[in-house]
C-alpha cells in the first residue's frame, strides 16, 4: 500500500472518530486502532469485471459504499459516509490510472435550479474528502443531475433519503 | 499537410456536432405584422356596469368579401373566418374572461355588415358587447383580418384594428383581436399574442425524457426543439423571441445553451468546464444572467447576449442562484441560501447593495420579477410548494395555489397571470396551471405530454 496514503486514510479516521465524540478535545488523541472496514481483496474473483469496469469497483469496494447520502438540505460528509469514502480510496489509491465520476443527486423536494446546484455541492463534498485522502483531484470528475434521476420512486421520508446522495461511477 | 489541415478540421468541427446533436428540425421564424387599421383610441365609455366576469360578448364568425383559397384553411377564407372567432371565444372563455358565446352558436354576418351592425339580430342575444371580424386574402398571398368591438346598449363602436399577416400567422390576427376586446374593456395591457418556452416530459420517473418545446400563449403551434436524447431544463425565451437560453445535458454535463431559432444552432454562454445553470435573459435582451458552480459554491454571473468576458455578481459562500430582473433592468431579484435556507435577495444590477427580502417563514424560491414591476412571484416551501406573490419590498404575501408541489411562477405578458408547474406526489406527473393574481381562474393549460418549466415570453414583437 501507498505508505502516504495510508498515513493520510489514519489521519482522517482519527478525524472522523474525533467528530463523533460530544466534545472534541483541543490536542487530538494519540491514533487510535484504525476502525474502518479492512483493506479488501484487490484481486479480482472470477466473477468480477474487468480493472476499469463499474463492477470492479463495485465488487471491490462493496455496492454499500459506492453511494454516500445526506440530510435534507445538506452536504456535509459524515462519519458513516467517510468511512465509506475511505474505502473507495483505497481502491483508487491501488488503482492509480482509473478516472472516475462523482453523480451528485437530491431528493424531488427542491426547486428545479437550486437542486442542480446542492447536487454539484455533495458531489463536491465527495470530491473533496477523496482528494483529501490523496486522491489526486484531475482523476474525479463531477456531475449533478439535482432531482432528475431519482432511484427510489416514492414520494416519501424513505425515498427521499435514498435519493440524497453522491455515487461514484467508474465509467470505461 | 493535406492530411493534417484535415484532422484539425475535424478536431474543431467535433465539439459543434456535439453541442447540436440533440436538435430536432429548427421552427420557422415568425412572419412580420403590419396593422392597417390603425385603433383610434378610447372613443367614449363603456356602457357596461356590473362584474366583468358576467359581460356577454357574441363573436360570431369573421366575415370574408370573397371566399378565396389560402394555405391558413383548405376549405378558404369563408372557412378561416369561423376558425378566427373560436380562436378569440376560446381565448377568452378559457382564460375565465367574460361570457363569450362563439360562431357556433350565432349567425353568421355578411362582409358590409361588420361595419354596420344589423343590431336587430344581436340585441334579443343577452349580449352587452358585440365582435365582428373580417378577413380577406389579398393578391400577395397575405391575409387582412380587421377586429371591431360593438357596444350593444349604445349601438357604437368601442374600437377597431386590423392587420396583415403571412397565412401561416393567421392564428396571431386571432390573438391580435382577443388583446384588442381584453384591453378596451379591461383597461389592463394585452398577453395572448405571446408564446410559451417549457420542457416537454415523457416516461418513467426515474428515467424521464425531457425535451425543449415551444408553443402559442393557447397551447397552438406546438413543436419541439431537442429530440429528448438529452436532458433539457429551465428554458427562457429571448424579448425578441429570436432566441433561447436552457440548460442541456448534451455533452454530459449541465450547461446553459443559447439557442438561434433563425439558423437552429447552439452555442455555450460561456466557455467553461464548469457546470452552468439558471438561465435568464435582461428585459432589453443585451444580457444574459446565469448561475455557475465552482467547486460547488454556485454564484450569479451576467454575460453580453453577444458573448464575452462575464461579470461574477455575487460571491457569497453557498448557492447564489437564478435571478429575474426588474422591467427597467435597475434591479435583480434571485435566490440564496447564505442565511442557511433558500430566502429572496435583490440587488442593484451591478451586483452592489445585495439584501435579502423574504422573512415569512419556510424556504423561498425561484423570484421572478412581475412585468409590470409591482409584485414578485416565487415558490414559497412551508412542507408543500405554494406559487405566492409579494410586493417588491418583501411585504404583502399572498398565496394564489395550494398544491403538493407548484413550483416556478412566470408572469403573462401583463402581469396579471402567473403560470407554473405541479408536480403529483408519488407518480412524478407534472403539468403546466396558470392562476391569475387574484388566485381565481386557475386551470390547467394543455399539452401533449406533460410539462414543467414553463417561461411565458413577452409581446411578440
Amino acid at each position: 500500500m501507498n505508505t502516504r496514503f495510508a498515513a493520510t486514510i489514519l489521519a482522517v479516521s482519527t478525524l472522523a472518530v474525533a467528530a463523533c465524540q460530544k466534545k472534541p478535545p483541543e490536542e487530538l488523541p494519540p491514533p487510535p486502532q484504525q476502525t474502518t472496514t479492512p483493506t479488501p481483496a484487490p484481486t479480482a474473483g472470477p466473477a468480477a469485471g474487468a480493472l476499469g469496469t463499474q463492477q470492479h469497483f463495485t465488487n471491490a469496494v462493496g455496492a454499500a459504499n459506492t453511494v454516500v447520502y445526506f440530510d435534507t438540505d445538506r452536504y456535509n460528509i459524515d462519519t458513516s459516509s467517510s468511512a465509506k469514502l475511505q474505502n473507495q480510496g483505497r481502491y483508487f489509491s491501488q488503482h492509480s490510472n482509473l478516472t472516475f465520476t462523482i453523480e451528485g443527486h437530491t431528493d424531488e423536494r427542491g426547486t428545479r435550479d437550486y437542486n442542480l446546484a446542492l447536487g454539484e455541492r455533495r458531489a463536491n463534498a465527495a470530491k473533496n474528502y477523496l482528494v483529501s485522502l490523496g486522491i489526486p483531484a484531475s482523476r474525479i470528475r463531477t456531475v449533478s443531475y439535482g432531482k432528475e434521476r431519482p432511484v427510489e420512486l416514492g414520494s416519501n421520508p424513505t425515498a427521499w433519503a435514498q435519493n440524497r446522495r453522491a455515487a461514484s461511477v467508474v465509467i470505461n | 499537410m493535406k492530411q493534417l489541415f484535415a484532422f484539425a478540421m475535424i478536431f474543431i468541427a467535433a465539439p459543434l456536432a456535439a453541442q447540436n446533436e440533440d436538435l430536432g428540425e429548427a421552427p420557422p421564424e415568425g412572419g412580420a405584422i403590419e396593422i392597417v387599421e390603425e385603433s383610434e383610441g378610447l372613443s367614449g365609455s363603456v356602457s357596461f356596469e356590473g362584474n366583468l366576469d358576467d359581460l356577454g360578448i357574441a363573436i360570431p364568425a369573421f366575415a370574408t368579401d370573397r371566399n378565396v383559397p389560402t394555405p391558413a384553411n383548405q376549405s378558404g377564407t369563408a372557412a378561416l373566418g369561423i376558425e378566427l372567432a373560436r380562436v378569440v371565444t376560446a381565448n377568452l372563455r378559457n382564460n375565465g374572461l367574460f361570457e363569450p358565446t362563439g360562431p357556433d352558436a350565432l349567425p353568421r354576418p355578411e362582409f358590409a355588415q361588420i361595419t354596420s351592425p344589423s343590431w336587430a339580430t344581436w340585441s334579443n342575444r343577452g349580449a352587452e358587447m358585440l365582435v365582428h371580424g373580417y378577413v380577406r386574402g389579398r393578391s400577395d398571398g397575405r391575409l387582412t383580418v380587421g377586429c371591431y368591438l360593438y357596444d350593444m346598449a349604445l349601438q357604437s363602436e368601442l374600437v377597431r384594428e386590423g392587420w396583415v399577416v403571412p397565412p401561416a400567422d393567421w392564428r396571431r390576427a386571432a390573438h391580435k383581436c382577443s388583446d384588442l376586446i381584453y384591453s378596451r374593456l379591461t383597461g389592463e395591457s394585452p398577453f395572448f399574442d405571446s408564446r410559451i418556452a417549457y420542457i416537454a416530459e415523457t416516461g418513467p420517473k426515474d428515467n424521464r425524457t425531457k425535451r425543449l418545446a415551444i408553443m402559442d400563449s393557447d397551447g397552438a403551434n406546438h413543436r419541439f426543439i431537442t429530440t429528448g436524447r438529452s436532458t433539457a431544463l429551465t428554458p427562457r425565451y429571448s424579448p425578441d423571441y429570436r432566441q433561447l437560453v436552457y440548460l442541456s445535458y448534451v455533452d454530459g454535463n449541465p450547461r446553459i445553451y443559447v439557442y438561434d431559432i433563425g439558423s437552429g444552432q447552439q452555442t455555450l454562454v460561456t466557455q467553461s468546464e464548469n457546470p452552468t445553470f439558471a438561465p435568464r435573459w435582461s428585459p432589453d435582451g443585451r444580457s444574459i444572467l446565469y448561475s455557475m458552480a465552482v467547486n460547488g459554491n454556485t454564484d450569479i454571473y451576467r454575460v453580453s447576449a453577444q458573448g464575452g468576458q462575464s461579470q461574477r455578481l455575487t460571491d457569497a459562500p453557498g448557492i447564489d442562484i437564478g435571478g429575474s430582473y426588474s422591467p427597467d433592468g435597475s434591479k435583480i431579484v434571485f435566490e440564496s441560501d447564505r442565511s442557511g435556507s433558500q430566502q429572496i435577495y435583490v440587488m442593484d444590477a451591478n451586483g452592489s447593495d445585495q439584501q435579502r427580502l423574504s422573512f415569512f417563514g419556510g424556504r423561498a424560491a425561484t423570484p421572478e420579477w412581475s412585468p409590470r414591476g409591482d409584485q414578485i412571484a416565487f415558490t414559497h416551501i412551508t412542507g408543500d410548494f405554494r406559487i405566492a406573490v409579494m410586493n417588491t419590498n418583501g411585504r404583502n404575501i399572498r398565496h394564489l395555489t395550494n398544491s403538493w408541489q407548484d413550483e416556478a411562477p412566470t408572469w403573462a405578458p401583463n402581469g396579471r397571470i402567473v403560470q407554473f408547474f405541479r408536480t403529483e406526489r408519488n407518480s412524478g406527473a407534472t403539468g403546466l396551471w396558470q392562476v391569475d393574481l387574484t388566485g381565481e381562474n386557475e386551470r390547467r393549460l394543455p399539452t401533449p405530454v406533460d410539462a414543467s418549466d414553463p417561461a411565458w415570453g413577452p409581446i411578440l414583437p
